[in-house]
């Protein structure tokens, strides 16, 4: 038994039930909250370690074996992620606590994060549908509360739009399931994965699968980005920030499971699919990041424009493309974070949120104005920094597989997330300044260091990236050979 | 029996989508409730048949039992669906405070504050 696996779920959700009892007390509430991460990180990375010399893990609850039990399963794709979501979370909670603002934090705004974090976690490591659409809700529930907590009116508004669709998604989720399991008479992922790989992947089990395409494209903003930019820049910094680094990412890492794991016998027509919507989604964020002058809309359509790379990187589907995929992954988590956050600290600091309207922002402060300079060399892909390994690898991929139409939309909207960033450098940070000194806004150090850390944790995984390699690699290998998963997973008795 | 759940599914599918269609905030919010029923009685329908043998855990001797795995997974789905109609509720509510309109159209385009 592997309990330690589901540490990760169990202590945010522990620590949102505790936080709960501690309204008032915002002191002890910040205080058990870093705790609470710093015990998740630690957590995650010894099961990470674990994976590469045991193999991948799981826990069948209540000792009922697969395929009959629901269980927690964790290899190294997933735990990658697990680390990435409570390091940013870690990072972001240190944001927030200069500013949300008291009223925030007595209107049990940590034990949200909390559940939202164990509701990713959960999604992250569950090896069974079901459990997957309980821990979506688990996940979209706090996501509902957190993006309307304080309810300004453009919030309020906006979170009608995100849950309905995301109402609307559960119910086509809930239908696939309905079909899948009336079609195969299973839930368990490997399970489904053999009974699929016997009876093969016929025309009905191909449309469910794209059935389950259009469900975690609308969590993942995969061409069905619609609701994205709105919702995105709706709410406060720190909650916007948490979106937009972690809500996507769960679509996209189910969007993984089920097209490398189960439904990879037709990649003529679901691969081909996602390949199109990929291309469509860098094509259309491109055009919004470009379209608006409004930092908060520029930010969240950049968000578009990776969930399309990342999932060009499935459509290639190979083990180089897969690579690259991970990469990132993890790299768009950290600095998407760090985007956002230098987004609404600028919109701090100026009280203005159109480019044009703001000028000259470095003279005031330069640490920002270099931190959002490292941001975007690390988003475009320069070397030293993150980006770069994955474009590197994902490129490879495309002309292994021979995707060039891919390579050349997905190294253009590189250039396209460049122009944009370049536009709010150009704008905000470089000119004449507009602030004189009586206005100049302190900028708060609890506000400049979170963005310090991502930004030290983007060069980190630039330069570290060997050390990081035998995960990425063996997660890669586990993607394109779900034989792995599923002997893990069922140990012969099928 | 099958037949009949189905064509209530349909029946059930077909309103919720003429309620979603609507410039009414609180039709919409009724519209994916009962969505969400539909998709619960399909669940139900899937289960190799909706009873094809005795309830499981009241006996052993009886000759098949009928699949328990729907029933839990519905349980488990309409609470969920139950939790966010009642935040959608609320939210409705809030909002109709706040803008003084529950109708759709007068909240597009709002430009921010």
């Amino acid at each position: 038994m592997n309990n330690i696996i589901v540490m990760p779920m169990i202590i945010p959700l522990m620590t949102g039930i505790i936080l709960i009892f501690l309204r008032t007390r915002t002191n002890s509430q910040r205080i058990i909250s870093i705790l609470s991460s710093i015990a998740t990180i630690a957590v995650s990375i010894v099961i990470l370690n674990r994976i590469q010399n045991e193999g991948i893990l799981r826990l069948d609850f209540g000792g009922w074996l697969p395929p009959y039990g629901i269980l927690f399963v964790a290899d190294s794709f997933s735990m990658l992620l697990v680390i990435t979501t409570s390091i940013v979370t870690g990072i972001l909670l240190i944001y927030a606590f200069s500013s949300i603002g008291i009223q925030h934090e007595s209107m049990f705004f940590y034990p949200f994060i909390f559940f939202l974090v164990a509701g990713i976690n959960g999604s992250f490591l569950t090896g069974d549908l079901f459990n997957l659409f309980v821990c979506f809700e688990v996940m979209l529930l706090s996501s509902y509360v957190l993006i309307t907590m304080g309810g300004r009116k453009i919030q309020l508004v906006e979170s009608i739009k995100y849950v309905t669709i995301n109402v609307l998604s559960s119910w086509f989720f809930l239908i696939g399931i309905a079909y899948l399991y009336g079609t195969v008479g299973t839930l368990n992922m490997a399970h489904l994965s053999v009974r699929i790989a016997e009876v093969g992947q016929g025309p009905l089990l191909t449309v469910i699968s794209l059935m389950f395409l259009i469900v975690f494209s609308l969590k993942a903003g995969l061409l069905l980005y619609f609701w994205l930019p709105g919702s995105y820049s709706a709410p406060p910094t720190v909650v916007a920030a948490l979106f937009g680094a972690l809500l996507t990412k769960v679509g996209i890492y189910a969007m993984f499971r089920m097209f490398t794991l189960i439904f990879y016998h037709e990649t003529i027509i679901t691969h081909t699919v996602i390949g199109i919507m990929a291309i469509l989604t860098m094509i259309g964020g491109s055009i919004g990041a470009l379209a608006y002058n409004d930092i908060r809309k520029i930010v969240s359509y950049n968000v578009v424009i990776a969930v399309g790379f990342i999932l060009a990187g499935l459509a290639m589907s190979s083990e180089i493309a897969f690579e690259g995929a991970i990469y990132y992954l993890i790299h768009d988590m950290i600095v998407k974070a760090l985007l956002f956050l230098i987004a609404g600290t600028v919109i701090y600091l100026t009280g203005k949120s159109k480019i044009e309207e703001m000028s000259g922002l470095i003279r005031n402060y330069p640490m920002l104005g270099w931190l959002f300079f490292i941001t975007m060399l690390s988003l475009t892909g320069i070397p030293p920094l993150s980006g770069f390994i994955s474009k590197v690898y994902l490129g490879q991929g495309a002309i292994e597989t021979g995707s060039y139409l891919l390579l050349a939309v997905a190294f253009m909207s590189g250039i396209f997330v460049l122009y944009s960033l370049l536009r709010i450098f150009l704008n905000c940070f470089w000119g004449e300044t507009i602030i004189n000194e009586d206005d100049d806004v302190p900028l708060k150090k609890g506000m400049l260091i979170p963005c310090i850390l991502f930004a030290i944790m983007t060069i980190a995984i630039g330069i570290g990236v060997e050390g990081l390699a035998p995960y990425v690699s063996d997660a890669a290998r586990t993607l394109m050979n779900p034989d792995i998963y599923i002997e893990a997973v069922l140990q012969g008795n099928r | 029996m099958e037949t009949l759940i189905t064509v209530l599914v349909g029946l059930l599918v077909t309103i919720a989508v003429y309620l979603l269609l609507s410039r009414n905030l609180i039709r919409v919010i009724l519209g994916t409730a009962l969505l969400s029923h539909a998709a619960h009685l399909l669940l139900m329908t899937m289960g190799k048949g909706l009873k094809k043998g005795s309830a499981p855990l009241l006996g052993e001797n009886a000759a098949s039992y009928v699949d328990a795995l729907p029933q839990a997974l519905i349980l488990t789905a309409i609470v969920i669906s139950f939790a966010v109609t009642a935040f959608l509720l609320v939210l409705a509510y809030r909002t109709y405070k706040k803008t003084g309109t529950d109708d759709l159209y007068a909240l597009r385009g709002l430009d921010d504050e």
